[in-house]
């Protein structure tokens, strides 16, 4: 139903109350107000929040960083007795197994993600796999610990000692499995962020608008040329960002690799040795440590803080050089 | 963190003070020690069932943290493997009474391939292995003091506490005592700068060390008689002061603590005990109360819990893999759990 046509209005207004072609009204206005506001200040808290964060740990760990300075960052002996405290192993091992882990999960998430999204599988089916998937990030962290014990590390110790026997000349191979060390700590941790990386890489691949992937066909590409030339590049900025997502929570992962990596103030870079990582040595120190190692241990955790920080930065450089390099 | 903690405390503690005037009912709150935590709990559980009015609440967070609260006033009461310093008692202006409890063990468990039994393991031996020096478990020095054991040419994985702990204090006391070079490299304390080999690992908690020793062939590591008790994993016998080797179990234990006398403050420390049988590494562990509580119903419920950890208590220590203090040790607790106002 339309209202007669009147020579003032050149179009047809809908009788309808509540259809959008309308002028905002006075209570449109005022949600629109408080919806911004409420935006505004949920912003605002996250980052009050942080810097509350940074400023606490940061004030605790002053007194330490003033008494110990740099040599907390290049030290390799932590004995409480002595009063010597060095993180070098700990930042080592904490980069090392994350790095491992997400090129593990980066190669697996990234290519199960396109194995969901790129018409392998049909629709129905590829949802339930996905589930699957993301079940994996609601397994509590112990648990992993527990079966990176009783499962992965009897599982790898065959090959590990094969490859330390024969192989033990390269140095990723050159000391025998005891038992926990950064290999199965590195790939605990690669299934646990493997949800991450490929939940998000889904999404980045799935919101390629269809009408580009149509376009690669009709210039005669082929499906796997379509995947590797087309979508995944249309899709890269996502990606990556599910690599940064996982990198970061395996930075700061904490109980499994308590419980995997063996916990070791050494600095090596074969993988059946036991590490060390910054967020396990603040775990399994903090609940017992005096006043001097509580300073120190804050120090710690800022440097771990500074180093997700810095990663995510140099990530968003990375991926900033990238785009404009394919432009 | 703390500031909310001690607020978030302190908002527990006024509702708890709120429903003690109304309610008559007294709770005891006590924080520390982990190793003796499953026998003070079902302690601290039956004496309030049986006891109308009082509860007693107990947290098993560690020796250091318990006697950072006790500190704190956070709690009525800490546990602590590691007694207190004598710094710290200094602090405490109300006064500090010390009562040994119950008393452990700290066994070797150690996984070898075919799972032989009965591995005796030498003074000098078991605390050089744990210094770094004898690596293999075909060294010499252990094939002489088990000629019937089959030992591979498996190198050693020593498996060490990676948290904080009361257990490793013990343990390294006792080493120091009997290794002079373990004294002088390592020392002892709740935390140690362990060997940096790539055969030395950490685990958090007994569980922990439990767990990985169990995976790994050729590792041994220590944990505290009780867990290995219920976790059954095989664990060494011990060569003590007098030469003898001995198992770990209740009268071993308990012929250790004989064998020292109870001192008036009621801190006693063994770090290698006399004894033909006696079991090397044994050590009693603490509660920590305040001798002035100004709470007289509140003294009264601390004195009546202590009773009964005195005298029920004991009779289930054995079972759960703790030692029975000493008759001679209870009357002397009992006399001193009097100071308690």
């Amino acid at each position: 139903m339309y209202r007669k046509q009147s020579m003032n209005t050149p179009f047809d207004i809908p009788d309808n109350p509540d259809s959008a072609c309308r002028p905002p009204s006075a209570k449109d206005f005022l949600v629109d107000r408080i919806f911004r506001g409420l935006a505004r200040i949920g912003v605002a808290l996250i980052l009050a929040l942080v810097l509350a964060l940074i400023f606490e740990i940061g004030r605790k760990a002053l007194p330490g960083m003033e008494k110990h300075g740099l040599d907390v960052l290049f030290g390799t002996v932590w004995d409480v007795n002595q009063g010597k405290y060095g993180i070098l192993p700990a930042i080592w091992g904490t980069l090392y197994s994350a790095f491992i882990a997400l090129l593990i999960a980066g190669f697996f998430g990234v290519s199960m993600a396109i194995f969901l999204t790129q018409d392998f599988l049909p629709a129905k089916l590829a949802a339930v796999f996905r589930t699957i998937v993301e079940l994996l990030a609601a397994i509590p962290s112990v648990v992993y610990g527990l079966w990176g014990i009783y499962v992965v590390i009897p599982a790898i110790r065959p090959l590990t000692a094969w490859l330390n026997s024969e192989l033990g000349w390269i140095p990723f191979f050159g000391t025998s499995l005891s038992g926990p060390g950064l290999l199965p700590a590195a790939l605990v941790l690669a299934i646990m962020i493997l949800p991450t990386v490929a939940a998000v890489s889904q999404d980045a691949l799935a919101s390629v608008p269809m009408k580009t992937k149509q376009a690669a066909y009709g210039l005669g590409t082929t499906h796997w040329e379509a995947i590797l030339k087309v979508m995944v590049p249309s899709a890269a900025t996502g990606i990556f960002g599910s690599l940064v997502l996982g990198l970061g929570r395996a930075l700061g992962e904490t109980m499994a690799l308590a419980m995997l990596v063996g916990n070791a103030n050494t600095l090596s870079v074969s993988l059946f040795a036991p590490a060390n990582t910054l967020a396990a040595l603040l775990a399994l120190n903090f609940p017992e440590a005096g006043p001097n190692e509580v300073e120190v241990l804050m120090y710690a955790a800022l440097v771990l803080m500074f180093i997700t920080l810095l990663v995510n930065v140099l990530g968003s450089l990375l991926m900033l050089y990238a785009q404009r390099g394919n432009k | 963190m703390k500031r909310l903690m001690k607020s978030a405390a302190l908002a527990v503690s006024v509702s708890l003070f709120a429903t003690t005037a109304f309610a008559e009912n007294i709770r005891l709150t006590g924080s520390g020690a982990s190793f003796p935590a499953p026998i003070y709990l079902t302690w601290f559980k039956d004496f309030s069932k049986n006891t109308a009015g009082v509860t007693v609440d107990y947290q098993s967070k560690g020796s250091g943290a318990g006697v950072q609260d006790f500190l704190n006033k956070t709690v009525d009461f800490a546990a602590s493997d590691s007694a207190m310093k004598d710094e710290e008692i200094a602090k405490v202006g109300e006064g500090v009474q010390l009562l040994p409890m119950t008393a452990g063990e700290i066994v070797l468990a150690y996984n070898l391939p075919g799972n032989p039994k009965g591995l005796k393991l030498p003074r000098d031996v078991y605390s050089d292995i744990f210094l770094g020096k004898i690596t293999q478990w075909n060294d010499p020095k252990i094939v002489a003091a088990n000629p019937d054991l089959k030992l591979p040419a498996t190198p050693i994985t020593v498996v060490v506490r990676a948290d904080s702990s009361g257990t490793t204090a013990v343990f390294t006391k006792h080493l120091s005592a009997i290794n002079p070079a373990f004294k002088e490299a390592l020392g002892e304390g709740n935390t140690v700068n362990w060997p940096a080999t790539d055969k030395f690992i950490k685990s958090p908690k007994n569980d922990g060390i439990t767990a990985t020793v169990r995976q790994t062939p050729g590792a041994i590591g220590y944990i505290e008689y009780g867990f290995a008790k219920l976790a059954k994993v095989d664990f060494a016998a011990l060569q003590n002061k007098a030469g003898q080797y001995v198992v770990p179990n209740a009268e071993s234990g308990a012929e250790a603590l004989a064998a020292v006398k109870m001192p008036e403050n009621l801190v006693a420390w063994l770090p290698d005990p006399d004894g033909a049988k006696s079991y090397p590494i044994t050590s009693y562990t603490w509660m920590i109360f305040r001798k002035d509580n100004g709470n007289p119903a509140k003294a009264k419920a601390m004195r009546d819990m202590i009773e009964y950890s005195l005298t029920e208590g004991q009779k289930i220590a054995d079972s759960m893999g703790y030692i029975p203090l000493p008759p001679s040790v209870v009357e002397q607790v009992r006399k001193a759990s009097a100071n308690i106002q």
